[in-house]
């Protein structure tokens, strides 16, 4: 049995948005039924260029049916700039996560909004044009890559639970396991950009930490018993406390490090270090 | 923890079954009271030993065995890896076997790894089957040779309930020396076996999967067939499976055994006629649903139903908003990304492959929950074809 999030079996017993829409501006179908998992996406679009209404005809898995009627809801009402910019980690998010292996589900969402999009305007997307790596379920080479850079991916068994990539026959692990080091020394080999720092004050940093720990961290600490809280915020040094099964645990100096600082650095800063308090 | 079972109506007999009230009982001594090692030389192991031994005769019973072949183990799967890494070293100069595409995960997956395991390279000839689910005889002849140390194939298929012709294949290898091993986990206890009657050499059975308990099973060892130790150890089980004896599960496992010979035609009789009825119901009441398997050379708990255009991940959660449990094929349950193995051994078409539901009853299943799943079943598949893609409901 999967652990699904009570979002997910709620949007999976009572989806939204379901059905057809007869004059829709964008379809986007991505999916098979020998895939096991299929999505329909129609959405209206205005002259201002907001997408007024979404419909959504989804075959597959509840994770399939509640990453499709989640992602309906996201996008109502959402100028299109901003819905091109929605990823699966996005959908992933508004159902308080997926299980690892279903992440393909959240992925299938916004392929479905990106070529509803295309349809909308009219483009071909470049995803499609790519070299077909998966031939059991139709992958190609741009999807993976880009997978691999958006979701942080570094296992071939990462790029199958994200892009189902791999998951059949399995003829194509070697050359996925080529693209994996081909991309990531690809991105390691990146200048990092200087990011734009805002100057934040302390109060504001440390309401924005403790939206992120909030939103983020905390809930996937709690699946495992553990929990964390803010102690202090002294210019970079950001101090918490670890509860729970968190604390004492051998593991906890890499889930502070690897995990929170991440995290807050993605998120809020990137300078900041994270401490613990004992 | 309270599991509600008295709340749940509980079709899933193939994965595993309810622990008869009548074997708690006769366990329940040997949990509390009667904790003597049966090896001991004391009366307070060696009553524990008797008591052993009483339950190795209920289960011989079952079999039309004699008790000296019953060997204790501690699940189906080490029955299996037992039996078939047995043979292998029996005639290390063998090396091939013979299994088909349809066994369980236990055998499936040994005859995948044999290499690691024996350090010779084997080539395993998987038979196909029909659309049916049934063997070819003629291929089945065709792979036997002068090379084949072994032949293992399963008496009934855990996902559809086929049953295979394995006196008939057993009789046929032996003719050419070659030892047989069937995996009748799905078998024992819901259709009669006399091992008397045939030519099996090892057969595996699974407690659990007849109302004992989870952890205890047995290798059936015919008297006369050459023999290596899986686990080597003590002197249990005549040296020939090492370790302490799961005392209290062997003692239910002889209650189950019992209790099943006297079922037996329960099980042929009114649990088959419950099964076809839930059968029926839905095939009739179900637009575009079909049955899995050969109709008649089946089970009589076992039905496997595809409906079409929806996926079994999602018939399964809306089932369990009512308390139904039950099995599905398809990819999403599975943990792999495709559909089981079995239905597309069978060439079920995807359409209905990820979308099949395995229905596994028992003698504890009654006609009232038959009804109330024949009423609740269509409205969830109609539910969840309005929303798919694939479904138009003038096809």
């Amino acid at each position: 049995m999967w652990e699904y999030t009570d979002k997910v079996q709620e949007h999976f017993m009572h989806p939204r948005n379901v059905g057809e829409l007869k004059d829709a501006d964008g379809v986007g179908e991505v999916g098979s039924l020998a895939c096991g998992d299929a999505l329909k996406l129609m959405i209206k679009v205005d002259e201002n260029n907001i997408i007024t209404d979404a419909k959504f005809k989804t075959f597959g898995c509840a994770s399939a049916i509640a990453s499709s009627s989640a992602l309906t809801e996201m996008i109502k009402g959402m100028p299109l700039e901003e819905a091109e910019k929605i990823t699966n980690e996005d959908i992933a998010q508004a159902l308080g996560g997926l299980p690892k292996e279903k992440m393909h589900c959240s992925v299938m969402g916004r392929e479905a909004l990106e070529a509803a999009i295309a349809d909308y305007r009219g483009v071909v997307l470049p995803m499609a044009q790519g070299e077909v790596v998966c031939e059991c379920f139709g992958v190609t080479d741009l999807e993976i890559i880009r997978a691999i850079k958006e979701s942080d991916l570094r296992s071939v068994e990462e790029i199958t639970n994200f892009t189902k990539a791999g998951g059949g026959c399995g003829k194509c692990e070697d050359r996925l396991r080529e693209i994996l080091r081909q991309t990531v020394e690809g991105i390691e080999a990146e200048p990092a950009k200087p990011k734009k720092q805002e100057r934040m004050t302390t109060l504001q940093k440390i309401k924005k930490i403790e939206q992120v720990l909030e939103r983020e961290i905390r809930p996937t600490l709690r699946k495992d018993g553990g929990d964390i809280e803010l102690v202090d915020v002294d210019g970079d040094f950001v101090t918490v406390s670890l509860r729970g099964a968190c604390s004492g645990c051998q593991s906890s100096r890499t889930t502070l490090k690897e995990y929170v600082e991440k995290k807050l650095r993605e998120q809020v800063a990137d300078s900041l270090i994270v401490e613990e308090d004992r | 923890m309270n599991c509600n079972s008295d709340k749940v109506i509980y079709m899933d007999n193939n994965a595993t079954t309810r622990i008869a009230p009548e074997v708690v009982d006769a366990m329940m001594p040997f949990l509390t009271d009667c904790y003597g090692n049966p090896s001991s030389m004391h009366t307070f192991g060696g009553q524990v030993a008797k008591a052993i031994e009483e339950a190795r005769g209920r289960i011989a019973d079952l079999l039309g065995a004699e008790p000296e072949e019953i060997v204790f183990t501690s699940c189906g799967t080490e029955s299996d890896s037992t039996a078939i890494l047995s043979a292998l070293q029996t005639w290390p100069e063998k090396r091939h076997v013979v299994t088909t595409r349809v066994e369980h995960p236990a055998v499936k997956n040994l005859c995948e790894n044999l290499a690691q395991l024996t350090g010779h390279k084997h080539r395993v000839t998987r038979l196909k089957v029909e659309g049916d689910g049934t063997l070819d005889m003629e291929e089945y002849r065709q792979a036997l040779t002068e090379d084949t140390a072994i032949v293992s194939v399963m008496w009934a298929n855990n996902e559809t309930g086929v049953i295979f012709p394995v006196e008939e294949m057993a009789a046929m290898a032996r003719e050419r020396d070659i030892l047989f091993h069937t995996d009748a986990v799905q078998a024992v206890g819901k259709i009669p076996i006399n091992m008397k009657a045939n030519a099996i050499d090892f057969l595996s059975l699974s407690g659990h999967k007849l109302h004992a308990p989870k952890g205890v099973g047995v290798l059936y060892i015919r008297k006369g067939t050459p023999f290596v130790p899986f686990l080597n150890g003590g002197h249990q089980e005549k040296g020939r499976r090492g370790g302490t004896e799961n005392v209290a599960s062997i003692i239910g496992l002889g209650r189950a055994c019992s209790l099943a010979a006297e079922k037996m035609e329960e099980e042929n009789t009114r649990v088959r006629a419950l099964r076809d009825k839930l059968e029926k119901g839905l095939l009739s009441s179900i637009p575009k649903s079909r049955l899995n398997g050969h109709p008649d050379k089946r089970l009589p708990n076992t039905t496997n139903i595809s409906f079409e255009f929806v996926e079994g991940e999602a018939i399964l959660l809306h089932m369990n908003e009512y308390n139904i449990c039950a099995s599905s094929g398809s990819a999403c349950t599975s943990g792999s990304l495709e559909p089981s193995h079995v239905l597309r051994a069978m060439g079920v078409p995807f359409t209905a492959a990820h979308g099949s539901i395995r229905f596994s009853l028992s003698i504890y299943n009654t006609e009232e929950e038959v009804d109330f799943v024949l009423d609740k079943m269509p409205a969830i598949i109609a539910g969840l074809r309005e929303m798919s893609p694939f479904w138009n409901p003038d096809q």
